[in-house]
């Protein structure tokens, strides 16, 4: 907050905007130019904010996950239930239909659908709707599974407090220096389907140095949902981050 | 093609604001817009001209100043912009940086009428 005035400015920018209306002031023009310097999605960010503060309450983490369609958002998350040892739920967001949170419930998930439309990611906003059909004090930690889409869900913040982005073999080279914003928001990177490689022109070192250039602290780790070691993996990550938010 | 998302929570911002101020109409929306944010200008620009048609905004001139990605860096201090998509810093090379500007979108300045 602004310090003068409590207006939604929240850094040390120089502002004189004065408090008299154009009407007020007759030594006004017609027109009058006001320094506003507002995030354009502040109210997103500030639902976001909610969100976590109401994660925190209950002690739980929020994880974000993001990805082409197809590259095994779900497929992880049934994997994960038959191995772990916290307790998780979902909230799904896809254009159409209730298939994944169906899927997941019969692995006896508790998952809630978010039905977009044509909305091509989830917003704080509906996340929160979503998050009042979860039962926050049965879980330890709270998956979002946003809309299939490597663009738009990189540009807003849903209040988790993690973001794990999934890339997958057969979607082939390239995707991480093709989508620089949402490989950047990533905490984790995990290369799914790794059981394809050896059918795929893929270089997955090349690939994995091409994360650490574009954010040089990211963790990485390969996932192959045939193989539980390597889910088992990401559930250490994931239990790890866990401890420091209880 | 979130454009459109945020093209209807930019003119909120604008409505409110011209509210605040008593103001017939905007003539003028100037924004800050991150080449890392995740939007595409021309697309946001198009959205912009499609949504304003009615409304407080819509004899709006729409004004985006494309702000290039700005990292401090922790290990010598100098703050550049970044040309590539290498997350250094230009000047020693340390990866130890912080984006200071470029990631975001800003509503910057409103021109009332």
């Amino acid at each position: 907050m602004c310090k003068d005035c409590g207006c939604s400015v929240t850094e040390a920018h120089h502002h004189d905007h004065s408090h008299e209306t154009l009407h007020h002031n007759p030594q006004l023009n017609d027109s009058k130019t006001i320094d506003v310097i507002t995030k354009i999605l502040h109210k997103n960010d500030h639902e976001a904010a909610h969100n976590r503060e109401h994660l925190e309450k209950h002690h739980v983490l929020g994880i974000n996950l993001m990805s082409s369609p197809g590259s095994g958002k779900t497929s992880l998350l049934e994997a994960m239930a038959d191995l772990a040892d916290f307790s998780f739920a979902v909230v799904e967001g896809d254009l159409e239909t209730n298939k994944d949170a169906q899927r997941l419930k019969a692995k006896g998930i508790e998952a809630y659908q978010i039905q977009t439309g044509s909305a091509c990611h989830l917003d704080a906003f509906m996340v929160h709707k979503g998050l009042h059909h979860i039962n926050l004090n049965e879980i330890d930690i709270c998956f979002v599974e946003n809309v299939g889409n490597l663009v738009c869900p990189a540009s807003y913040d849903v209040g988790m407090h993690l973001n794990i982005v999934l890339v997958s073999i057969p979607e082939g080279e390239d995707k991480i220096a093709k989508y620089p914003v949402m490989f950047r928001k990533a905490d984790l990177i995990l290369f799914t389907k790794t059981d394809l490689l050896p059918y795929f022109d893929y270089d997955i070192e090349s690939e994995k140095r091409a994360a650490r250039t574009l954010k040089p602290n990211v963790d990485i780790l390969e996932v192959n949902t045939k193989d539980p070691e390597s889910i088992k993996k990401v559930l250490e990550w994931i239990a790890f981050k866990h401890r420091f938010r209880s | 093609m979130h454009e459109y998302s945020i093209v209807s929570s930019l003119i909120e911002l604008c409505e409110e604001e011209a509210g605040k101020h008593q103001a017939a109409s905007v003539k003028r929306v100037e924004v800050k817009i991150g080449a890392y944010s995740g939007v595409e200008p021309h697309l946001l620009e198009v959205a912009f001209a499609t949504f304003k048609k009615t409304g407080i905004c819509k004899n709006a001139d729409f004004i985006m100043h494309i702000q290039p990605l700005k990292v401090r860096c922790f290990s010598c201090g100098a703050e550049n912009e970044l040309i590539t998509n290498r997350y250094c810093c230009p000047k020693c090379e340390s990866p130890n940086v912080e984006v200071i500007d470029g990631e975001e979108m800003y509503l910057m300045r409103l021109e009332l009428e």
